[in-house]
């Protein structure tokens, strides 16, 4: 649903922070604040606004160099790719999309997913990318989203989602619709072998990623600002009619009517992650 | 009743044959003749006409007004339908219908989806569109069957979950999630029948279960066709090009693996004849409860569902 007010707001959305890596590109213009920022010193910040804690969204690399050990990442799945079984074709076939945005990304769908290290501790982890077609769950999110949590059941690891996703993806039909199911029934097979799931969810999480996985976590973490909403703003406003309220549907709004545990910052992100899986874990070892 | 637009020049017909009825009696002529002639004209027209929709179409028919809805159905089908009622937590949303009943010797629960039938009703119903309280409601409803060994009965029909300030404020996308999570560890059957529209993850929010049937006429969709094209092609009226595109009616969502088996409905559809309607789901819903009642390892109908969902989605690798 709420990817309609992803596309409607392509033209004036946020650049994404891969624009800002652009060689060359050395000053960066805080979203929120305007503060014009040194792109090494926003880098070296988690790329969280040092003047105003804005927190620029970023890649599945980025995330990965942030809280977990330095090349500790062990990626599984990496060639699950997406097919297009529909021949869907709107003003662009979905084929061509693809193509696009494997070209633009150097990977071929919108999660990544592997085995990484958090201090030391073993993790199973999935970042999704939103760069990469909005994040929109298919197939291959759902079958890597599937594999990882299966994982987590084998290995006893526990499991840790990053989201960042406009929902489900239209030019796969009703088999995207499906990737909720099958993602949610996933964790209930690791909910029955006791393992602990954190879900991270990161800016903007809409649609059917928030209407699975997202929401289901042992504990539900998020960061300052984060979007977080099933029916994005714009449909709602559609439908009401009247204006919403600030804040509405953000991270501090769901903190508050006890949708997510915690809103970390970014730079306590690790930290936290690494208490928490040691306080919940029942199968690791004892410190 | 509500006549769509590709049924007008059948419409033409009932309403000439209407006429004749009516002059016949007034004037006191044999007109009998003529009549059974343009009867014998309509019925072959609406066999043309119902054998060559187009999804657009079929999306029209899946969201009639005089569609048979949940409740009425459950009332056909069940030898005494007892509503039930509640969240426990909020307060009962109307778009969502649940109860026990008997059907057969079976004793089920039943949850559906609830649209009404005309504005005031659609108003009281949220024209089927459900709030959080609606899911945690169906989900109460569900863990009782499960405590009670009760074969669960869901009917879908749907525009989606409501889109709302306090459906979000309760945590709308939770509610769903926590619904498909729970409803694949059910260790009675669950047995779902798309009645009209499926709407996105609204629909999907009682529909993970064992067996999945397509009425004719219904449809079952990732989004909209028009919420689709207005997005893709920032034009609401291209939905009859992704009415086609999305597919999304019962022969499409059958092949792509999705649901099980269609129900034929009267010809014409279900809106036609209700008892007709709910005799075909009846005769489906008890062969598959025969069926389930001989297994008795809750592992296997765990398993069976876990599987159904584990294979849906296309990939290379
Ligand atoms: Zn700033």
């Amino acid at each position: 649903m709420s990817i309609v007010d992803w596309f409607a707001n392509k033209e004036k959305r946020r650049p994404s922070s891969k624009k800002l890596n652009i060689p060359g590109d050395l000053w960066v213009k805080c979203l929120a604040c305007s503060e014009v920022l040194f792109l090494k010193d926003l880098e070296s910040n988690f790329k969280v606004c040092p003047k105003c804690a804005y927190h620029f969204r970023i890649s599945p690399e980025e995330r990965l160099k942030f809280l977990f050990d330095a090349d500790s990442f062990e990626e599984t799945n990496a060639g699950i790719g997406p097919v297009d079984f529909l021949t869907f074709t709107d003003t662009e076939a979905y084929a061509d999309r693809i193509k696009r945005a494997q070209k633009k990304s150097g990977v071929k769908d919108a999660v990544r997913t592997g085995r990484a290290l958090l201090k030391g501790k073993a993790v199973n982890v999935a970042i999704m990318d939103f760069g990469f077609m909005g994040g929109s769950m298919g197939s291959v999110v759902g079958e890597k989203i599937t594999r990882l949590i299966e994982a987590g059941v084998e290995n006893k690891h526990p499991v840790i989602i990053f989201t960042a996703s406009g929902g489900a993806r239209m030019q796969e039909g009703i088999l995207s619709l499906m990737q909720m199911a099958k993602t949610s029934a996933a964790l209930s097979r690791l909910a029955a072998v006791s393992v602990p799931y954190i879900s991270v969810v990161c800016d903007p999480t809409t649609g059917g990623t928030s209407a699975s996985f997202a929401m289901l976590g042992d504990v539900n973490l998020t960061e300052p600002g984060t979007l977080i909403s099933f029916a994005g703003p714009r449909v709602i406003e559609q439908t009401i009619r009247q204006k919403l309220p600030k804040g509405f549907q953000r991270a501090e709004f769901l903190l508050e009517h006890g949708m997510v545990d915690r809103v970390v910052p970014r730079c306590e992100m690790r930290q936290l992650l690494f208490d928490l899986v040691m306080l919940l874990d029942p199968h690791g070892a004892e410190i | 009743m509500k006549t769509l637009a590709f049924e007008a020049p059948l419409q033409e017909l009932y309403e000439k044959i209407a006429q004749l009825k009516q002059l016949s009696l007034e004037g006191d002529v044999d007109l009998s003749r003529e009549i059974e002639r343009i009867e014998a004209r309509a019925d072959t027209l609406k066999k043309t006409i119902y054998t060559d929709l187009s999804p657009a179409q079929v999306v029209q028919i899946s969201r009639h007004p005089n569609r048979p809805d949940s409740s009425s159905l459950f009332r056909l089908i069940l030898e005494n339908f007892i509503e039930l009622h509640g969240d426990r937590a909020f307060r009962d949303d109307p778009s969502i219908v649940a109860g026990v009943g008997f059907l057969k010797k079976h004793r089920v629960m039943v949850i559906g989806h609830q649209k009404g039938h005309d504005t005031k009703e659609n108003i009281y119903r949220n024209f089927g569109m459900p709030h959080p309280e609606g899911y945690r409601k169906a989900l109460r409803l569900m863990k009782m069957a499960e405590k009670f060994s009760m074969p669960i009965v869901t009917f879908i029909d749907t525009p989606g979950a409501f889109p709302g300030l306090g459906a979000e404020e309760r945590g709308q996308a939770e509610a769903i999630a926590r619904n498909l999570r729970e409803m694949a560890g059910l260790t009675v059957p669950v047995i779902t029948v798309v009645i009209g529209e499926g709407g996105s993850g609204g629909a999907l929010g009682i529909g993970v279960s064992n067996k999945v049937y397509m009425m004719e006429y219904a449809v079952y969709s990732v989004i909209s066709p028009e919420g689709c094209a207005s997005i893709l092609f920032h034009d609401a009226a291209k939905s009859d090009v992704t009415s086609k595109s999305l597919k999304i009616t019962a022969t499409d969502i059958v092949a792509l693996g999705v649901a099980d088996d269609v129900i034929k409905e009267p010809l014409g559809g279900a809106h036609y004849d209700w008892e007709a309607a709910a005799a075909s789901i009846k005769k489906v819903v008890l062969k598959n409860l025969n069926a389930y009642k001989k297994i008795t390892d809750v592992k296997k109908i765990q398993e069976e569902r876990y599987m159904k969902f584990r294979k849906m989605g296309q990939f290379s690798e």
